[in-house]
């Protein structure tokens, strides 16, 4: 009896590892083990990244972004292969499954592996289990002095500077940017970190919400609650990935920075339009 | 040595760190050892008093023994006396020390904080530096005692220059003999952890902690420092790592963990007014204390846990 028990333990031991090892194949340890990313000697840094969630998450990512969303990616070669970059895209979807797709693109990248780090509510930490998976996986709280101190420790983040207003919104406001935070264009500033624009196209149609339930949202404490189809819908997704912007930190007023954020939402509008041009087929 | 010797007075002498620092300076200074619990066994030749700083006893010590430095390490923790006494003893002792420091003369005062004056909250960047807010005490009244001392030590920073006050605010100090509550934690055999809640955290070796201590007195240079490796791991790793068995707490509704706390009396090891730090990081940036005295931690996480892993098996 007792055998038969131990059998049945190392029958489900063999299946776990072999699960685990179908997901995090030894190319996503390679990629992984390529990224320019310091750890401490348990694989931890001071935001919380931790590589053994990191693989496993890539390796969740990679099925995703391979076999479900069938990512095409451009222009990988504009993301630099080691020091600090802000990269700033168009937000939508609902989910931030756009993130995780660039995410996924950044970390994949032949020329370069880089292990991205998010910017998430500051709700996150207070929900159980999920927040530690994220802080696992690379996100962090959007305080700027998280910013501030992972670029000065040249790290590759990614930001929506359009945050809610850009993920919430219905299907008929599709691929119309929303009002850009200023935020970004500040650390990128004071950090001397290039800006490489984004564009995605795709992700508007995994999740097209018809309307917003403003009440239900705000009684939840939620920024919104879509009425959408409860599953991100398989729609191929395009991301092209522009030239690295470089922008001085000569002082000036919050009325040149924001010409300049106008600068960067120019340069995605366009290669939002190119994916648009590109894409044949929605699914 | 052609300069007299330097008089240290430490407070909390029978504590595991202030052993340690004793011993460091031992020989190349005179020690005059301090505590409220009792009256510390030590070497024949240096004087050792049962005293408690916010009682009128204490200033015999400074008229006995001209003091030329005095290391603040002693506390009063949440498991040794009420919200009161540790009020009394912590923040009243706080300030009664830095008014005979004035009297008599004292050159130089290092006080021993720590990083949880800075709160636990979700909000909270990792990598504080020192001029971070202190929140401590929107968390809890129980760590009011804490932020107050700090508050004084600030004060005195500018109002009496002369003292040339430090303030060291270390992470978890863990190794052999400490009884913070973190190391009266990781010495059981079962250990509480929230449910679904696994904060990022820091650890000094008491060695380590001892040698910041000794290097901070040494170079004097006042100011506020934080004083934490650049190395990082999770609560529910440390606990696995230190060969504890977790007790899983239900951690929502917020309430209810610390009524668990409360009704079982942990307050030795997993205080309700502690149970924020447990459930969120409070992640501090020690680059400041490692530069300006070229200091470095000398043991690693794995050295400080194998001593809790090793206890273990020894109790078994």
């Amino acid at each position: 009896m007792q055998a038969y028990e131990r059998l049945k333990d190392l029958a489900r031991l063999a299946s776990r590892e072999e699960w685990y090892r179908r997901i995090v194949t030894p190319e996503i340890e390679q990629q992984i083990a390529r990224m320019p990313k310091p750890v401490g000697s348990f694989g931890y840094d001071a935001w919380g990244y931790n590589e053994n969630a990191a693989k496993l998450g890539l390796g969740i990512v990679k099925l995703l972004y391979d076999k479900y969303f069938r990512v095409t990616a451009h222009g990988l070669e504009h993301i630099p292969p080691r020091g600090r970059v802000l990269v700033i895209a168009n937000h939508s979807g609902q989910l931030p499954l756009d993130g995780v797709l660039i995410g996924g693109a950044m970390a994949m990248n032949p020329l370069g592996p880089r292990a991205p780090r998010a910017m998430v509510e500051r709700f996150f930490p207070t929900v159980p289990w999920l927040g530690g998976m994220l802080t696992g996986l690379g996100a962090v709280i959007g305080d700027p002095l998280n910013c501030i101190k992972m670029l000065e420790q040249d790290e590759a983040i990614i930001v929506f500077p359009e945050g809610v207003r850009g993920s919430g919104k219905l299907y008929r406001q599709r691929y119309q940017l929303q009002r850009f935070g200023n935020g970004f264009m500040h650390l990128a500033m004071q950090t001397g970190a290039p800006i490489v624009p984004v564009g995605v196209v795709g992700c508007e149609e995994t999740m097209p919400s018809l309307a917003n339930l403003s009440p239900l949202a705000r009684l939840l404490g939620l920024p919104y609650v879509p009425v959408a189809p409860p599953l991100p819908l398989p729609a191929r997704v395009y991301l092209n990935f522009g030239e690295p912007l470089h922008f001085d930190a000569a002082a000036c007023s919050e009325e040149e920075v924001t010409a300049r954020v106008e600068t960067v939402k120019e340069r995605i509008r366009a290669l939002i339009d190119r994916g648009l041009a590109e894409r044949s087929s929605v699914f | 040595m052609n300069e007299k010797k330097k008089t240290v007075l430490v407070t909390g002498a029978a504590g595991s760190l202030a052993k340690r620092v004793i011993a460091r300076l031992h020989g190349r200074y005179h020690v005059v050892a301090v505590d409220f619990r009792r009256k510390v066994e030590t070497d024949a030749d240096i004087p050792s008093y049962k005293v408690e700083i916010h009682k009128r006893g204490f200033e015999d010590v400074f008229r006995r023994h001209k003091i030329d430095a005095v290391l603040h390490l002693g506390r009063i923790f949440a498991h040794e006396g009420d919200r009161t006494r540790r009020y009394n003893a912590n923040v009243l002792g706080g300030k009664k020390l830095f008014e005979l420091c004035r009297k008599y003369g004292v050159g130089q005062v290092i006080l021993h904080s720590t990083y949880f004056v800075y709160g636990a909250s979700a909000f909270n960047p990792a990598l504080l530096d020192e001029d971070a807010p202190l929140k401590a005490s929107e968390v809890t009244q129980d760590l009011v005692d804490s932020v107050e001392l700090e508050n004084l030590a600030q004060i005195y920073l500018w109002k009496a220059p002369e003292l040339n006050i430090t303030i060291l605010r270390p992470c978890n100090v863990l190794g052999p003999g400490v009884r913070n509550t973190m190391s009266v934690l990781l010495s059981r055999p079962l250990v509480p952890v929230l449910v679904g809640f696994s904060p990022l955290m820091q650890f000094l070796h008491v060695d380590d902690m001892a040698d910041a201590i000794v290097c901070a007195f040494e170079q004097n240079k006042p100011g506020i420092y934080n004083v934490a490796p650049d190395d990082y791991v999770t609560y529910q790793v440390a606990v696995e790592q230190c060969g504890c068995r977790k007790l899983p707490v239900p951690s929502i509704p917020p309430l209810l963990p610390k009524m668990i706390s409360g009704a079982l009396n942990w307050n030795a090891f997993f205080p309700s007014y502690l149970i924020n730090y447990f459930k969120y990081p409070v992640i501090i940036d020690g680059r400041l204390f490692r530069q300006t005295f070229g200091w470095k931690p000398k043991r690693n996480l794995n050295d400080i846990f194998s001593y809790y892993r090793k206890h273990k098996l020894l109790m078994a």
